[in-house]
């Protein structure tokens, strides 16, 4: 039997909690965020669940004018790829920036990694409870500035 | 291995339509199965692609439901194949493949969807999906976000002031609505300016309107068959030289997406089957979902070298009549972009300017034509060689 160990709510409920969780790998030494069900670069299963230092680097941006259905109050908003310090990338919003003044100075820039709530609007995304709503410990990652 | 053709095809015009997916499927198959010169009764099999039919018209098992439209005998298998915006090509893929081993001797393959039909705010929404609903989805990222970002990291990692490249994605846009002019299955046959593409409204800086395909309604459809049956039946068949397929993760997996593995590992496939390279390709009907994806592709399929694709364009080689015809059809652009069908609207294309029949936008001695289809953030890419010979 495998057992996957980090499934995605423990993993939403640590980041909410102010950690960022991840792997790190015993045969090649790479880091796996966010987690799977094995390494991220040589696919062995032999890794130890590490909690990250949480800060990464902007490597590219979009500022999000046009939404989907459920985002619109949050237009403009700034959706970014950034690298962790340990190596994997995560796709966030970038916070704490006007998404009007924000320019391409921003890639380089060293961010720490939080959470935001979806917004309530929000349909068909991630695995939906019973009641039919997107299940509470389901989140965005943010990046904000350090 | 058996040889594998192409008969006949068949696509109905792209864009808004009032008819549902089962009647524009209908439409496109009836054409190709008729430009075959066969009957329905002869299909052992239909290969459906389709993206978002569920929430277009509430509809699943929409594969059954073609078969019998078309009157296909019951024991006809009838299957949808997803995989995003490559839908189509991976049931024409997989209708190649099991041709090609004998466990089928003619198959419909091609697709259909209602996108337009949606709105933009759901149809965004929906294709979004195509993203990883667990930890990317809920930034908000769309499509043209995604590809916004890789036109951020394409500018920094070649050094290309953005201003520059945007002028260069704009003149991606400018030819594909040169070449859409001229089809008359086109959603947009319209031509636009540099100027037009630089003033449109900003979807996802640095992507504005005219940078973005359009939401599309419509269906294609190919009749894939046996080298033997297809030359007692079409003058000239097509036939399939190589097929490729890649895969891919979330879009945090991939890193540098200027480089995009899967789509370097298809085409791979695709150029070793047929034992050409991409110096062999006289035209191709690429995934120009966003302007920056038609410079990034052409890369990766190894038409340029990394970091040249966009002075490429701006020299007019990717032009009919330039070094390599990139989209005569209009690509998804200016033809539109009815996810399900796409890579069939590809495959017919380049079907169509094999055997000279494309008028104002053929491209002349094309012998070599090749297809490429992007579904998700990369997450499935496939690529087709087609040749007039086999």
């Amino acid at each position: 039997m495998v057992t996957y160990k980090l499934p995605h709510k423990e993993f939403n409920e640590a980041l909410k909690s102010g950690k960022l969780m991840g792997f790190k790998c015993n045969s090649c030494g790479a880091y796996t965020c966010p987690p799977k069900i094995n390494c991220n670069e040589c696919a062995s299963m032999d890794m130890e669940v590490v909690e990250f230092k949480g800060r990464a680097e902007i490597k590219s941006y979009t500022i999000i004018r046009v939404s989907p259905e459920g985002f619109e109050s949050e237009v403009p908003y700034i959706v970014a790829l950034a690298q962790l310090e340990e190596g994997p990338n995560l796709v966030g919003n970038l916070v704490g920036v006007d998404p009007d003044k924000v320019t391409d100075e921003i890639i380089g820039i060293k961010v720490k990694i939080g959470w935001k709530p979806a917004p309530p609007e929000v349909k068909y995304c991630g695995p939906i409870g019973k009641d039919g709503k997107i299940k509470p410990e389901m989140v965005a990652i943010t990046f904000s500035l350090m | 291995m058996r040889k594998v053709a192409i008969m006949g095809v068949g696509m109905t015009k792209f864009g808004p339509t009032e008819k549902s997916q089962v009647e524009l499927f209908a439409e496109a198959a009836m054409e190709a199965i008729n430009a075959s010169n066969i009957k329905t009764k002869d299909v052992q099999a239909l290969f459906l692609g389709n993206g978002l039919g569920d929430f277009e018209e509430g509809q699943l098992n929409l594969a059954g439901f073609c078969a019998n439209e078309l009157g296909l005998p019951p024991e006809t298998t009838a299957m949808r194949f997803e995989g995003a915006c490559a839908s189509a090509s991976v049931a024409i893929r997989n209708a190649f493949l099991l041709v090609a081993s004998g466990a089928y001797d003619i198959v419909v393959a091609g697709g259909t969807e209602r996108a337009f039909s949606m709105g933009t705010s759901l149809a965004t929404r929906t294709f979004a999906m195509g993203t990883d609903s667990k930890y990317e989805e809920f930034s908000g990222l769309t499509f043209p976000g995604v590809f916004a970002m890789l036109a951020h990291l394409y500018a920094n990692k070649y050094n290309i002031p953005l201003p520059k490249l945007k002028e260069r994605m704009a003149m991606v846009a400018v030819k594909n609505h040169k070449n859409g002019a001229k089809n008359p299955l086109a959603q947009f046959q319209k031509e636009i300016t540099v100027e037009t593409v630089l003033k449109g409204f900003v979807v996802a800086d640095p992507l504005q309107l005219f940078d973005c395909c359009p939401f599309s309604d419509g269906g294609a459809a190919v009749v894939i068959t046996t080298d033997e049956i297809a030359k007692k039946h079409v003058e000239k068949p097509v036939y399939i030289l190589g097929a490729g397929q890649g895969s891919a993760g979330s879009l945090c997996r991939q890193k540098d997406y200027t480089i995009m593995p899967s789509r370097i590992a298809s085409a791979k496939q695709a150029y070793k089957m047929a034992g050409v390279g991409p110096k062999d390709i006289n035209m191709a009907e690429v995934h120009d979902c966003f302007t920056i994806a038609e410079i990034v592709l052409l890369e990766n399929l190894g038409f340029y070298d990394f970091g040249t694709a966009s002075e490429a364009v701006e020299k007019g080689e990717t032009e009919i009549g330039g070094k390599i015809a990139i989209n005569p059809s209009g690509g998804l652009k200016a033809k539109g972009h009815p996810v399900g069908a796409t890579g069939a609207a590809q495959v017919y294309e380049i079907v169509k300017q094999l055997r000279g029949e494309c008028g104002a936008r053929q491209v002349e001695n094309a012998k070599i034509g090749m297809t490429d289809t992007l579904g998700g953030d990369a997450g499935t890419i496939v690529n087709l060689i087609l040749g007039i010979q086999k």
